[in-house]
């Protein structure tokens, strides 16, 4: 029992962390039709933002605060400097851009940092366990989940309440219209990178406080995760990108802890294998709507 | 005085010229009607003067300001808003929502609350399904709603694209009392419609494109007795 619900943390600590990096793919998705494959890299950018706040000794709330300004940054820049010249173009064009720029800050990262991991030394505390209902959590794991079920809650105020949130969801509907209302187009974009960084900086702290270690692919790995996550939750719906990456790290928990040890190389595999099924009944994912973009 | 002005405004889409050198002008307070068949290019001149058509050639002045090249985000904001054709209401927000959004673009914005007050008195359908989505209204709902929406930006001059398509014939009716309505308030209306009859009904002045080209032009008086150009042009008298 006590196996049982130390393996459900797990499932919802990893499942969070899959669960913002889906949804900041899912939110640009909606907005401009472009599936960034450079979203690990505003990941990995904020885990060497943090390295470097740690190697200058700034405090714990500094470091985070670093990461998650510098993944905001980063996602605005990347739309600014890469991405809006390409606004309006094809799918396969936006997919390509967004895999150029992951290549060039790859390479960025081997040559200017260190091809090598980083490592990222946090406090003690964070090794930790704490007690909760009989229950001893890890502290990484406890906080990632708190901070996990506030940012979605922010997200949702923020979706359901703002002005300009209502305006982010009306552009995911009609992006033409909404310029009609006087609603400048150019702003509902950066937005939409704004909160993919900024989920992608959160993303980064919870990853780099579980692992410890920073490198040039660090992002890579969860963000296709995050994407798969996204399209088993149906990628034209945020709610579904957000269910699809608890989803998934719940099969991952579930395959590390139930196979048997000769199996579990095959772990993704086997998690890889549950997504095709899914998809095979439901093609536009489990809450996706049809033909959402063609 | 004439608020719209449209020079040799050409739209082009690859090779096709869907409009070719037109002139228009609208003044204040009136209600002028586009008419023509299916692709003449009326929805176009309609999108090209609030810039959503990239490629356009001429000059679209309104109130003495050059629109041409600007950002249709801009255009709205300096009081022009098109209703489209197909409505086009976000069919997930709720009313509420949707109205909200059309008040974005209104420059005083103390006066977004009264100006909702008034709209939910007038189309009391809208107030009563304020927390719905848009989307499960009915067709003719969704035209009010459009409509509605535009006006929370109190334009000076409002862009109708085929509002009375599709709609049952009880909405028809009350899209061109509401049309009337507006006028006496002292909104200026550039109207694109099929409905040739019910549009020159209301209009002070229409003008007949055909093929991308203003065919003829005129009073909306003189337009209904000449039965000719509506045969000509629009295809009708026939059935």
């Amino acid at each position: 029992m006590e196996i049982a619900l130390q393996q459900i943390v797990n499932a919802i600590s990893l499942g969070g962390t899959y669960a913002l990096l889906a949804l900041g793919l899912a939110i640009v998705y909606n907005i401009m039709g472009l599936i960034n494959f450079a979203h690990g890299e505003i990941m990995t950018l904020s885990g060497y933002a943090m390295f470097f706040a740690v190697s200058a000794g700034l405090p714990l709330p500094a470091v985070a605060a670093a990461a998650i300004v510098t993944g905001m940054v980063a996602a605005i820049a990347m739309e600014r400097i890469a991405f809006r010249p390409v606004r309006g173009a094809s799918g396969v064009t936006l997919l390509l851009t967004s895999f150029a720029v992951s290549a060039i800050l790859q390479v960025s990262f081997q040559n200017l940092v260190s091809p090598r991991p980083r490592g990222v030394p946090l406090p003690e505390v964070f090794n930790e366990m704490i007690e909760v209902g009989g229950l001893s959590i890890g502290v990484i794991q406890a906080s990632s989940i708190a901070i996990v079920i506030v940012l979605l809650v922010l997200l949702v105020v923020f979706l359901r309440r703002t002005t300009l949130g209502i305006s982010m969801r009306a552009a995911a509907q009609d992006f033409t219209v909404t310029r009609l209302m006087g609603i400048p187009a150019n702003s509902v974009v950066a937005t939409a990178f704004a909160i993919s960084g900024l989920l992608a900086g959160v993303a980064a702290v919870l990853w780099v406080a579980q692992r410890g270690t920073v490198d040039p692919l660090m992002g890579f790995t969860p963000v296709l995760k995050a994407f798969i996550a996204a399209v088993i939750g149906g990628l034209g719906s945020l709610t579904g990108a957000a269910a699809g990456g608890f989803l998934l790290g719940a099969i991952e928990v579930l395959l590390q802890a139930a196979l048997p040890s000769a199996a579990l190389p095959f772990r993704d595999a086997f998690a890889l294998l549950l997504v095709i099924g899914v998809l095979l009944v439901r093609p536009q994912g489990l809450l996706g709507r049809r033909s959402e973009r063609a | 005085m004439t608020l719209l002005s449209v020079e040799r405004l050409s739209v082009a889409y690859g090779a096709i010229k869907a409009v070719r050198e037109i002139d228009l002008t609208v003044a204040e307070g009136e209600i002028v009607a586009i008419l023509g068949a299916n692709g003449a290019g009326k929805s176009s001149t309609l999108n090209a003067i609030v810039g959503l058509i990239p490629r356009v050639t001429g000059s679209v002045r309104f109130d003495g300001q050059e629109l041409v090249g600007m950002a249709t985000e801009r255009i709205v904001q300096c009081g022009i808003t098109l209703t489209p054709e197909g409505r086009r209401v976000f069919p997930l927000l709720t009313v509420e929502e949707n109205l909200r959004l059309g008040g974005m673009a209104n420059r005083d914005r103390r006066s977004v609350n009264a100006v909702r007050a008034t709209l939910l008195e007038r189309f009391p359908v809208l107030a009563q399904r304020r927390g719905q989505p848009a989307g499960t209204l009915s067709g003719g709902e969704q035209q009010m709603l459009a409509i509605a929406r535009s006006l929370m930006a109190r334009p000076r001059l409002l862009l109708l694209d085929e509002p009375s398509l599709g709609l049952a014939p009880i909405y028809v009716d009350r899209i061109f009392e509401l049309i009337a309505e507006l006028r006496a308030e002292g909104v200026t209306i550039l109207l694109v419609e099929q409905n040739v009859d019910r549009a020159l009904g209301i209009a002070d002045r229409g003008y007949v494109l055909a093929n991308g080209r203003i065919q003829f032009s005129g009073a909306a008086g003189e337009m209904r007795t000449s039965s000719g150009i509506e045969r000509a042009y629009l295809g009708i008298g026939a059935a």
